[in-house]
């Protein structure tokens, strides 16, 4: 395993020597995914909750469609995005192709089926035993939805981080829509991807290990956010 | 003035196979305090959400007839407090009910007064024990001025302290001219709190007594069975 | 938790800061498409650098099969190509995607195995190696990937007389990846490989594999620069596109070509025609 112990001393190097290129790369994974998150809780949360709480015809055939949604593989999502985005497909006048803004496309479709299905059965549950007492004080489906989310906000925490994960641990569709380019695309998975290409293993995994620790302290960070105004929580 | 506040004509439910409610018309008045009485399964819980209309009858020719604009509320064995203080738990119940925004703070503040749980406004609702969110479920119901108060086994879940706690605040709901209608299956609860007692028993109505004469007796044999079977 | 919302979106703000900086620099770039050995040789953080000081043009580099790049080029995802498949690169002009093909540089392939060297093919005959290789059950990994270097490993095969090594060669295995992924599995099955010396001379996971063949003039590899057509694409920007292409094939572009080492060594060789 000495190989391991050199990704450990590759991780370690990359942040000390605060290396700009890597902290540009950093940067962007977190943007790119955070943002795709963003957009993916703004359509996907409402949307499950409302799947959840609403009745309409299509209904079972659409939660099957979520549910299948939910094995998308990453570089699907890349090839038929990068189709759709090149200058030979319907959407090649926008002239984003191989950026930033297709990759955050691209991820939000991958993390929208698993926002939309995760809420809609958490509020499913919620629901259960519970919206007749809801419908009772008057409740419509819409408030119903809306109440529902904020009962469960602490279950949509952790279904965000969960989309979050999927969404910066992959390399399938940011590659192929990005491009992977040097200074503008590169994200730590494709950055990743391509060291092990080279051959440089250890460094390919001491990036993986610098991924790892970011996400952690994020993590970190939120647990401790979620911590500290304990008594406003109270008053909310 | 003698026009009955909810009128059930020839209403009846079936689940699936089983019919959970006979055809029976039915009157409320208004100021009554009914007892629905019978064993589990009987029909108690059906027939109340039939009165208070979250449940329609399933015959074509059962109608339910309400006052009209008569605003009622309905408090559960277990109530639903959501995750947030209890402050905003009235307020949403408030909200929910389309009270206008600059009336709820003080109705949600007498609501709270009302039931004694002024001093927890701030707590997480779902910290309170279990009297205490009964009492916020009453506080609820209360702060949307019902004319009609249905509750389905209110106090099934209490200790002997809560349970009086809440008796003792439908008792004076009731006796502010609140119409009230009570599910239970506690005899002496139907008997400190209703005027009238309905007894149901396989979906039927097997009596519908004024509350002294149904405890004196002689009772149909169906309403006899179950009050034999629930005193010690 | 109202508090912690709004750092949450301030954070959040911040990381989409990052996000937008790149795309507002955005004023004067190419994309060209270009071969994953060349990237991953290190050329271009050399060259391109000087390019950029030259010219204050930004080309943003997506590395993929050559094959692959001549499709981006077809398609229009790309201002410049900078591909080594001179075959392939001429029909593409000959098509109309192209303006015209220009060689730029060459560097050489070399045969790859494991230093033992268990089907004897060491020395500077690359036809007679893969003569050898065919005859009995030797590993060979191939790209697989209508890449460069696989056009020009099936030219090998081809001149041993074998036309298809998929059925033939009984060692024979297609990985359908880049160079880099290539040399990986050899070096873990001790296979043989054909590879750029670009790409071989930055790779760093040679386990127990060394340099074979080589010097053979058939191994020289030829790299060539085409403008793609804006005819066929208007949105393709020319006159930057063109400006590389002339940089490069300048003597002020070929000098930095030559000045690319690694450990010391050469690895691509100027050959622009004046």
């Amino acid at each position: 395993m000495g190989s391991f112990a050199d990704s450990v001393a590759s991780a370690l190097q990359l942040v000390l020597g605060a290396d700009a290129r890597l902290l540009h790369i950093v940067t962007l994974s977190l943007a790119v995914s955070g943002s795709a998150c963003l957009a993916a809780a703004l359509i996907g949360i409402p949307g499950g909750a409302a799947l959840a709480t609403f009745r309409f015809p299509g209904q079972r055939v659409l939660l099957l469609v979520v549910h299948t949604l939910l094995a998308l593989p990453s570089v699907v999502v890349g090839l038929v995005v990068y189709l759709m985005l090149s200058r030979a497909g319907p959407l090649g006048a926008w002239g984003i192709l191989f950026t930033p803004t297709a990759m955050v496309i691209a991820q939000t479709i991958l993390v929208l089926p698993v926002v939309a299905a995760l809420t809609r059965q958490l509020v499913a549950d919620a629901l259960h035993g519970n919206g007749e007492q809801l419908r009772s004080m008057g409740a419509t489906p819409m408030s119903t939805a809306l109440l529902l989310l904020v009962h469960e906000r602490a279950s949509l925490a952790t279904l965000l981080l969960t989309a979050f994960g999927r969404a910066v641990s992959e390399v399938g569709a940011v590659m192929i829509v990005g491009g992977n380019i040097d200074g503008v695309t590169r994200v730590m998975t494709t950055a990743i991807a391509l060291e092990t290409s080279k051959g440089d293993l250890p460094l390919a995994l001491g990036l993986g290990l610098v991924l790892l620790g970011v996400v952690g302290l994020i993590n970190l960070a939120i647990a401790v956010l979620r911590r500290s105004p304990r008594p406003a929580a109270r008053r909310a | 003035m003698n026009t009955p506040l909810v009128e059930l004509q020839d209403c009846a439910v079936r689940f699936g196979d089983t019919q959970a409610l006979a055809p029976l018309r039915l009157q409320l008045r208004r100021g009554e305090c009914v007892a629905l009485v019978g064993s589990n399964g009987s029909g108690k819980t059906t027939l109340l959400r039939l009165l208070h209309g979250q449940l329609q009858s399933h015959t074509t020719q059962g109608r339910r007839q309400a006052a009209p604009g008569m605003a009622q509320a309905m408090v559960y064995q277990r109530p639903f407090v959501l995750r947030l203080s209890v402050w905003r738990n009235l307020m949403v119940a408030l909200w929910l009910a389309g009270v206008p925004r600059p009336q709820r703070a003080e109705r949600a503040l007498q609501a709270l007064q009302r039931v004694g749980l002024a001093a927890q406004r701030d707590r997480a609702g779902r910290a309170l024990s279990v009297g205490q969110q009964q009492r916020l479920a009453l506080a609820r119901a209360w702060a949307v001025r019902p004319q009609l108060l249905f509750l389905d086994e209110p106090t099934a879940s209490l200790d002997p302290a809560a349970r009086r706690e809440v008796e003792a605040l439908i008792g004076e709901f009731a006796g502010e001219g609140m119409t009230v209608v009570i599910s239970t299956h506690n005899l002496g609860q139907a008997k400190r709190l209703a005027q009238r007692v309905l007894c149901l028993d396989g979906g039927q109505v097997v009596a519908d007594l004024p509350v002294a004469r149904f405890f004196e007796g002689p009772l149909p044999e169906a309403a006899a069975r179950f009050v034999k079977g629930e005193l010690p | 938790m109202k508090l912690s919302s709004a750092s949450k979106l301030a954070v959040l703000g911040l990381l989409l800061g990052a996000l937008l900086c790149p795309a507002l620099a955005q004023e004067r770039f190419i994309v060209m498409a270009s071969t994953t050995s060349t990237e991953q040789s290190g050329l271009f953080g050399h060259l391109l650098p000087a390019f950029k000081a030259a010219s204050g043009i930004e080309v943003r580099v997506v590395a993929q099969g050559t094959g692959q790049a001549l499709d981006m080029g077809r398609r229009g995802d790309a201002d410049v190509l900078f591909v080594h498949d001179q075959a392939a690169e001429e029909k593409f002009v000959a098509d109309g995607w192209g303006l015209k093909r220009s060689p730029v540089m060459y560097n050489d392939f070399v045969l790859i195995g494991p230093k033992a060297d268990p089907a004897g093919v060491k020395g500077s005959d690359i036809v007679a190696a893969m003569a050898k290789l065919a005859a009995g059950r030797f590993e060979f990994i191939s790209r697989g990937d209508r890449s460069g270097t696989h056009a020009a490993e099936l030219r090998f095969w081809k001149a041993a007389g074998i036309d298809t090594p998929a059925g033939s060669v009984p060692g024979y295995k297609e990985c359908g990846c880049g160079m880099g992924p290539a040399l990986n599995i050899a070096a873990s099955a001790n296979a043989y490989v054909l590879a750029d010396r670009g790409t071989w001379l930055s790779f760093r996971n040679r386990a127990d594999l060394g340099v074979l063949v080589e010097g053979d003039k058939r191994l020289f590899n030829q790299y060539g620069v085409i403008v793609v057509n804006p005819a066929k694409h208007p949105h393709v920007k020319k006159e930057q596109a063109q400006a590389f292409a002339d940089w490069v094939l300048s003597p002020a572009g070929q000098a930095a070509i030559a000045s690319y080492r690694i450990g010391g060594e050469q690895l691509f060789f100027p050959n622009a025609r004046p």
